[in-house]
C-alpha cells in the first residue's frame, strides 16, 4: 500500500521535460532517439512501481533512469554508427561526455527552444500543432488523432514528415535573438492559437481532452511570457483572448452535449477567476507600439464577458471588428462583425449588410440569417434555419437549430 | 494456500501507449495488488523484468542483447500470489491491468514447494 499519492499527469508532464532536454541534448536529427528514451524511461517506471510502490522521489527517480539510459545509449556506441554529420560533432565538443542536465533551468530553456525549432512555417500547420501536442505537451499518438477526429496511421505519418522536413533543414534547436524574435514568435503564436482553437472548437466527444488542450494551449503561452526575452505585448494579448474563451468553457455545452448559444449560456458557469486573469493580462499587453490581432481579439473578447447591452459596448465593438478585419480579414470575424452590427444599426441593416459582404454561405451564416429575421419576417427565419439544417455537420448542431425551428412554428 | 506466479506477458507497450495511458495502466496495477493484498492473497512478492541492460546466453555461450527482435511478446514483469487452487489463481489473475491489451496474457504457474512434495 504506498503511502503517497500519484500526482496526476505527471507521466505526461515528465515526459514532455525530459524529452525536449533529451532533444536538445542530441539535436534535432536524433529526435526519434530522443522520444524512444523517454517513452522507455516511464515503461521501466510502470514495471517497476506498480509492484514495488512509488518510490520516495518519483520525479527524481525518472530523471536519474533518463540519465542513465542516454549514459548507455552513448556508451554502446550505436550513435557513433549512425548518420550524425561531422559538423555537429565538431561544434558540440561536450557532446559525448556531458551527462543529461536535468536541471530546472535547463529544461525550461529545453522546452522554450524546442518551441521554436517545432513551430516552423517549413511544415504545415497541422504538423506544427501535432509535434507541438506529442513534444511539448506530451499527448500520444491516438489522444493526438483523437483531437483532431483523424486516426493513428494519419498522425503518424503527418509527424514522420515533419520531422524529417525540419531534419533536412537542418534545424537549430535555440530561442532566436531579439532581432528576429517578433518574426519567429508569429508562428509559435499561431501554433498555440490554433491548438487552443482545436480544443475550444473540436467536435471530438471527448469533453476532458478537449479542455486539455485548451488548458496545454494556455500554458506554452504561460511559458514565454515568464521568459524575458519571449514576454511580449502580443503574447500577453493572446493569453488574455484564451483566458476570456477558456472562462465561459463550462457553459458552452450542456449536459446534452448541445452547443448552449452565447446569449442563453448560464453566466453562473462562467469563471470568474479566467476573467481576471484574462483582465490582467490584457492590461500587460497595452504596452509597446504594435497593435496585434490578438489585442483587437482579446479585447472583443473582453467584452464577451460583459453582459452589459448598452449602446456604447457594442459601438466600441464594432470598431474592433472594423480594425480586426483590415489587419487580418477571416470569415468568422466577418460574420460576427454582421451580428455587432445588428446591435448597433438594427437587423435590416444588418441583413443588407450580410447578403452584400464576400461571407461563405454556410450554416453560420443560415443560423445568423434566421436570428436576424425573427420579428422581420419568420417566414425568413425559418426558410434560413432550414437551409442551415440541411448544412450542418454534427449531430449537435442539428439538434440545436431543429430546437429552434421547433419554438418558431410553436 | 499454495503459492502461484503469475507472469504478465505483453506486445511492446512503449511504441504504442502514450505516457498518460502508462501512469492509468500502472496505478490500476497497483489498486489491483493493493486489493488483493487487503484480501491476504499478495504479501508483495514481485518485480518489474526491466528490458533495458538484459542479456540472452545462448547455448555456445554467445551473448547477445535481448530479448527483442522476433520475439513479438515480452515478460513485464511477475507477483507471486496465495490462493487455494490454480483455478483461484486465475480468478485473481483475471482483474490484472495488463489484460485490458489485445493479446497481452498472464501466465499463472505453481510455485514448488519446498517440501519437494508438490
Amino acid at each position: 500500500m504506498e503511502q503517497q499519492q500519484l500526482i496526476p499527469h505527471l507521466f505526461r508532464t515528465e515526459y514532455r521535460k525530459i524529452v525536449s532536454v533529451l532533444c536538445r541534448h542530441f539535436g534535432f536529427e536524433q529526435i526519434e532517439i530522443a522520444e524512444d528514451l523517454a517513452s522507455d524511461t516511464f515503461v521501466t517506471a510502470a514495471q517497476t512501481w506498480s509492484i514495488k510502490g512509488l518510490p520516495p522521489n518519483p520525479t527524481a527517480w525518472l530523471y536519474s533512469v533518463a540519465k542513465n539510459k542516454a549514459k548507455n545509449y552513448l556508451q554502446r556506441g550505436l550513435l557513433f554508427d549512425s548518420k550524425i554529420s561531422p559538423e555537429i560533432q565538431k561544434n558540440t565538443p561536450e557532446f559525448h561526455e556531458a551527462e543529461l542536465d536535468l536541471s530546472p533551468q535547463n529544461i525550461n530553456d529545453s522546452q522554450l527552444q524546442m518551441m521554436f525549432a517545432i513551430c516552423h512555417p517549413a511544415i504545415s500547420q497541422e504538423a506544427q500543432i501535432g509535434l507541438s501536442l506529442r513534444i511539448l505537451c506530451g499527448f500520444g499518438i491516438e489522444e493526438i488523432a483523437d483531437a483532431f477526429l483523424s486516426n493513428k496511421e494519419t498522425i503518424n505519418k503527418r509527424l514522420f514528415r515533419a520531422k524529417e522536413k525540419l531534419r533536412e533543414l537542418h534545424i537549430s534547436i535555440e530561442v532566436p535573438n531579439e532581432a528576429e524574435i517578433d518574426a519567429r514568435l508569429e508562428p509559435v503564436l499561431t501554433t498555440i492559437y490554433l491548438l487552443f482553437n482545436e480544443g475550444y472548437y473540436s467536435e471530438s466527444q471527448h469533453k476532458t481532452l478537449r479542455k486539455e488542450l485548451c488548458q496545454e494551449a494556455m500554458r506554452l503561452c504561460t511559458m514565454l511570457i515568464e521568459n524575458r526575452q519571449t514576454n511580449k505585448p502580443a503574447v500577453n494579448a493572446l493569453l488574455a483572448l484564451m483566458c476570456f474563451h477558456a472562462s465561459r468553457f463550462e457553459a458552452r455545452i450542456n449536459k446534452n452535449g448541445e452547443h448552449v448559444l452565447y446569449d442563453e449560456q448560464d453566466t453562473s458557469l462562467w469563471d470568474p477567476e479566467l476573467i481576471s486573469k484574462g483582465a490582467y493580462f490584457l492590461y500587460c499587453s497595452a504596452n509597446g507600439n504594435q497593435v496585434s490581432k490578438y489585442h483587437l481579439e482579446a479585447n472583443i473578447a473582453y467584452w464577451g464577458t460583459q453582459k452589459t447591452d448598452n449602446p456604447e459596448k457594442w459601438e466600441t465593438v464594432l470598431k474592433l471588428y472594423d480594425q480586426l478585419l483590415q489587419m487580418a480579414w477571416s470569415p468568422i470575424a466577418a460574420l460576427n462583425r454582421v451580428y455587432v452590427l445588428s446591435k448597433v444599426k438594427g437587423k435590416q441593416a444588418a441583413i443588407d449588410e450580410a447578403i452584400k459582404a464576400n461571407l461563405p454561405r454556410n450554416q453560420f451564416y443560415y443560423t445568423l440569417m434566421g436570428e436576424l429575421y425573427i420579428g422581420l419576417d419568420n417566414a425568413g427565419t425559418i426558410a434560413n434555419l432550414q437551409t442551415a439544417l440541411s448544412l450542418a455537420k454534427t449531430n449537435t448542431d442539428r439538434l440545436t437549430i431543429q430546437r429552434k425551428i421547433d419554438a418558431l412554428i410553436n | 494456500m499454495k503459492e502461484y506466479m503469475l507472469i504478465f506477458r505483453h506486445e511492446d507497450g512503449s511504441k504504442i501507449a502514450s505516457p498518460e495511458q502508462m501512469q492509468i495502466w500502472m496505478k490500476q496495477t497497483m489498486d489491483w495488488l493493493g486489493a488483493l493484498g487487503a484480501s491476504g492473497n499478495f504479501e508483495g512478492k514481485g518485480n518489474g523484468l526491466l528490458f533495458d541492460d538484459s542479456r540472452v546466453v545462448h547455448h555456445n555461450k554467445v551473448v547477445t542483447n535481448g530479448p527483442f527482435g522476433e520475439i513479438k511478446e515480452t515478460l513485464g514483469g511477475y507477483v507471486v500470489v496465495k490462493a487455494n487452487s490454480v483455478d483461484e489463481a486465475a480468478e485473481l489473475a483475471k482483474g490484472c491491468p495488463v489484460l485490458q491489451g489485445e493479446g497481452n496474457t498472464v501466465e499463472v504457474r505453481k510455485l514448488a514447494r519446498e517440501d519437494g512434495v508438490h
